[in-house]
């Protein structure tokens, strides 16, 4: 028993590790979760979709290959070609953006990032919360900031669908004079082809696809883990039946 | 049997059992890591089939393309120059592609190509591998017909890449796989299916 | 007993004889493996010796096929183990083990040193073995450090700015150090391409050496014990120890079953937790190195962290490096501070408990503070740890020389 007590306490040991780090959040708002689905194949081949027809524009993939995503989201080649490969002739060809860097820099006066690795650095619940937060801003060169990423040089790209907002911000007085704003609610100026309820979920599936090329392995990992962990705890057990057989004659 | 026998017999067991579990398990470890050498997506990707417009080929003229990082020679020969393969036969030692790694069952044939007019044939010596060098100048005298030299060790190819008897090379110059997309367009790589 | 001494270890016939005229196998088989007797009490803490062992293959071994297709170049490095995680067959597989067992390794290396402490393990007659021991631990850092440039993402571009300009902090000397290090003017393609050499090559042998002198020094003394006892001064006739038993069979079967469980929870970080919230791959090491923008918050490894914190409590650049630096060679003097008579905690009295206590939290407490922002609060208790830690080596000759230990008996504990 007194094995296992140390057993366990290993095991607490390395949940202590477990716990996630938080990624770290511009502007200090507090980010709404994404709750994205990555086992949704419908919810990526939607989010592929989007993210060719309103990202690629601008935004290259560059580690991604299209055959690779026709593999992992069940796309047959056809599909593949007719429905995401606008800027690209053959399957194995990475995502590049429609845009050359040089010209894109000019345009915002910093080249849009690759999204190979977007979620992956920033966190899933950050890019979505990013897609959501765009508001109008008078003066900004794109005529709008971002609740997330203050200042990005990003237009609001999906405004089509959301519509502009406005952001109303609390401003509290401190008891120095200095003023702390924060973030209350947002207000709908115009709407869009999409209610809330659906751009929400058009930002879930894109940002779905997002986490999906950040790390296109993810569920191979998990599906070969599985019966790794099930063969070292067959070969536990036998080499456990093997050392109290020879231990047996330790007096 | 006695208690000790009963002990010996388990242990043995169990001995056994261990080791076998354990190797099967190394044994299925190794297997990503054999995998790993393999040509990857990328080389894939560049080992991908290539396009070749043969519209401006001149009639005795020949180009060489890359496919896979192998030479690959397209030769568009003349009625001068087919006529030449049958009077070969004699001097070669596999005039008839009957070594079939060397060539698609499609170009088993005299020409050793899908139309006799163009010879496809990887620019690889078969003895060991260097490039061999195009000698189209008829000599009678030689027995030569024109075709292939090899450079480095002396290796002789007939205008079907077809080897001569009495060189180091062992068998034909490989014919990759390729097709006609159109009658001015070869893709090489890939012989059937959609590129 | 003796039957399982019959079994193994006897001479085979014609081929090993001819092996044995040539090349000492089955006397260096004999002394080091089917005739070397360690104690029959060890206990949960004796595995961690075997596991760093097994990360180390880990380790050489993945590393081999990563630098296969790993390109040290400023311009392809990030590229290239993208290259590796998605186009390379089951490359993923083989970068993951890599990033994980880099963990693990000080994971396991620090468990197995806190079972030095906890036996003393490292008192006389095994002062080398623990010097030995502390040098592999210096080289596993700076491979470890070395292999984290690697990557060329942010985290590793900006903590090695960050670790490499502490040595700026040396009077006189300092500056062109830090050049020297860095080949550059700055952390550049040069400063890969060196790190690189280091990483593949020069330490790995250095670690190899070192653990190879390592078990060298051990198998001549002879392993410790959780009671503390020296097994070779109770010996039967024939020259066994009493209390010891064969490491093979013996204990390889017995480490085996701790390799296996030991791989289950290695196999369950690679494959459901790979980055392990942030702690063993960092978020921000998956953007590419920037040269204009540090990352808001940086943090080195959790495994550098507790020195770290200490480096950052101090509020001179200076005297912040010398206390770093102290805190990671002080152990190594340990030998000498320690004056107890015993060996184990088990006989050690109530003061050695409580300060190993004590330390141990702010070990880990300072672990904790190094990943949290310097400011506030935690630079305080970074500064009250730091203390404590450096308490704990300085103040041990005098507390451990009025410590009441226990009387050790004559043979080893042990309950079957």
């Amino acid at each position: 028993m007194d094995k296992l007590n140390r057993f366990a306490s290993v095991l607490a040991l390395s949940a202590f590790f477990m716990s996630p780090t938080s990624f770290a959040a511009g502007g200090g708002a507090a980010l709404e979760p994404a709750k994205i689905d990555p086992d949704n194949i419908n919810s990526l081949q939607r989010g592929a979709a989007n993210f060719m027809n309103y990202c690629s524009g601008c935004h290259s993939a560059e580690y991604v290959r299209f055959n690779t995503i026709g593999k992992d989201l069940e796309l047959s080649e056809e599909m593949l070609v007719d429905n995401l490969m606008f800027n690209a002739e053959k399957t194995f060809e990475t995502i590049q953006s429609a845009m050359p860097a040089e010209q894109a820099a000019v345009w915002y006066g910093k080249a849009p990032p690759d999204l190979s690795l977007m979620a992956r650095a920033k966190g899933a619940d950050y890019v979505y919360n990013f897609l959501k937060g765009f508001y109008i801003e008078e003066g900004s060169p794109t005529g709008v900031n971002n609740l997330v990423l203050a200042g990005t040089s990003m237009p609001h790209v999906l405004w089509e669908l959301q519509g502009y907002q406005k952001a109303i911000f609390d401003h509290h007085e401190n008891a120095d004079g200095s003023v702390t704003t924060t973030f209350k609610e947002w207000e709908q100026l115009s709407e869009g082809e999409l209610d809330t309820k659906d751009y929400d979920e058009f930002v879930r599936d894109t940002v779905n696809f997002l986490a999906y090329i950040a790390e296109p392995m993810r569920s191979d990992r998990r599906k070969l883990g599985v019966w790794v962990l099930m063969y070292l705890l067959f070969f536990l057990i036998i080499a456990r039946m093997l050392k109290k057989q020879i231990w047996k004659d330790v007096k | 049997m006695t208690e000790d026998d009963l002990d010996r017999n388990r242990r043995h067991f169990l001995t056994i059992a261990t080791v076998v579990t354990g190797l099967a398990g190394a044994g299925a470890a190794a297997i990503p890591f054999l995998s790993s050498l393999k040509p990857s997506a990328r080389a894939q990707a560049m080992g991908a089939p290539v396009e070749v417009p043969i519209g401006s080929l001149q009639v005795g003229e020949m180009v060489r393309v890359l496919w896979r990082g192998k030479l690959v020679f397209v030769l568009r020969r003349d009625e001068a120059m087919l006529a030449t393969l049958p009077g070969m036969t004699d001097n070669l030692r596999d005039p008839n592609s009957e070594v079939v790694e060397q060539q698609p069952e499609y170009a088993m044939n005299e020409s050793r190509s899908v139309k006799p007019e163009y010879l496809v044939v990887e620019g690889s010596c078969t003895h060991l591998g260097c490039a061999p060098i195009e000698d189209f100048e008829v000599r009678p005298a030689e027995g030569w017909g024109g075709g292939f030299f090899c450079p480095c060790h002396g290796s002789k190819f007939d205008l079907a890449g077809r080897v001569f008897k009495g060189v180091p090379a062992p068998t034909n110059l490989r014919v990759p796989p390729y097709r006609f997309v159109r009658d001015d367009l070869i893709l090489i790589g890939l012989d059937t299916g959609a590129a | 007993m003796a039957r399982i001494e019959a079994e193994v270890g006897t001479p085979k016939g014609g081929f090993m004889k001819w092996i044995d005229d040539r090349f000492p196998f089955t006397s260096t088989m004999k002394y080091h493996v089917t005739e070397y007797y360690a104690s029959k009490n060890f206990n949960f803490w004796y595995v961690f010796g075997v596991l760093a062992f097994v990360v180390l293959f880990i380790q050489l071994f993945t590393g081999i096929f990563l630098t296969m297709n790993y390109k040290p170049d400023a311009a392809q490095a990030f590229a290239s183990v993208e290259y590796i995680m998605r186009d390379v067959e089951w490359g993923w597989l083989i970068r993951y083990m890599h990033s994980t067992g880099a963990s693990f390794f000080f994971i396991v290396v620090y468990l197995h040193m806190f079972r030095a402490m906890l036996y003393g393990s490292y008192k006389k007659p095994r002062e080398l073995i623990w010097i030995i021991g502390m040098l592999i631990f210096l080289v596993l850092m700076a491979e470890a450090f070395a292999g984290y440039l690697l990557p060329w993402g942010q985290m590793s571009y900006w903590g090695a700015q960050v670790i490499i300009s502490l040595f700026g902090a040396i009077p006189v000397v300092g500056d062109a150090l830090v050049e020297i290090i860095r080949g550059d003017y700055s952390i550049s393609d040069i400063t890969l391409n060196r790190f690189f050499a280091l990483h593949v090559i020069a330490l790995p042998l250095a670690l190899i050496g070192l653990v190879f002198v390592h078990i060298v020094a051990l198998h001549e003394v002879g392993s410790n014990n959780p009671d503390g006892i020296e097994i070779k001064e109770n010996k039967d006739a024939k020259g066994v120890p009493l209390d010891g038993i064969a490491f093979h069979p013996y204990h390889t079967s017995k480490d085996l079953v701790a390799i296996i469980i030991f791989l289950m929870i290695f196999s369950a970080v690679v494959f459901f937790a790979p980055e392990m919230g942030g702690y063993f791959l960092e978020h921000a090491n998956f953007e590419p190195a920037n040269l204009t923008a540090t990352p808001e918050h940086i943090a080195p490894v959790w495994y550098f962290t507790p020195f770290y914190a200490i480096l950052r409590a101090v509020p001179d650049k200076l005297w912040g490096f010398i206390l770093f630096g102290l805190s990671v060679l002080l152990p190594m003097f340990l030998p000498w501070l320690d004056k107890s008579r015993v060996k184990s905690i088990r006989y050690r009295g109530p003061i050695y408990k409580s300060a190993l206590t004590i330390f141990v939290i702010s070990f880990l407490t300072l672990g904790w503070l190094g990943v949290q922002p310097a400011e506030g609060i935690y630079v305080r208790m970074a500064q009250f740890f730091g203390v404590l830690y450096f308490a704990f080596f300085l103040l041990m000759p005098y507390y451990t020389s009025i410590d009441k230990t226990k009387p050790v008996p004559e043979r080893v504990v042990y309950n079957g």
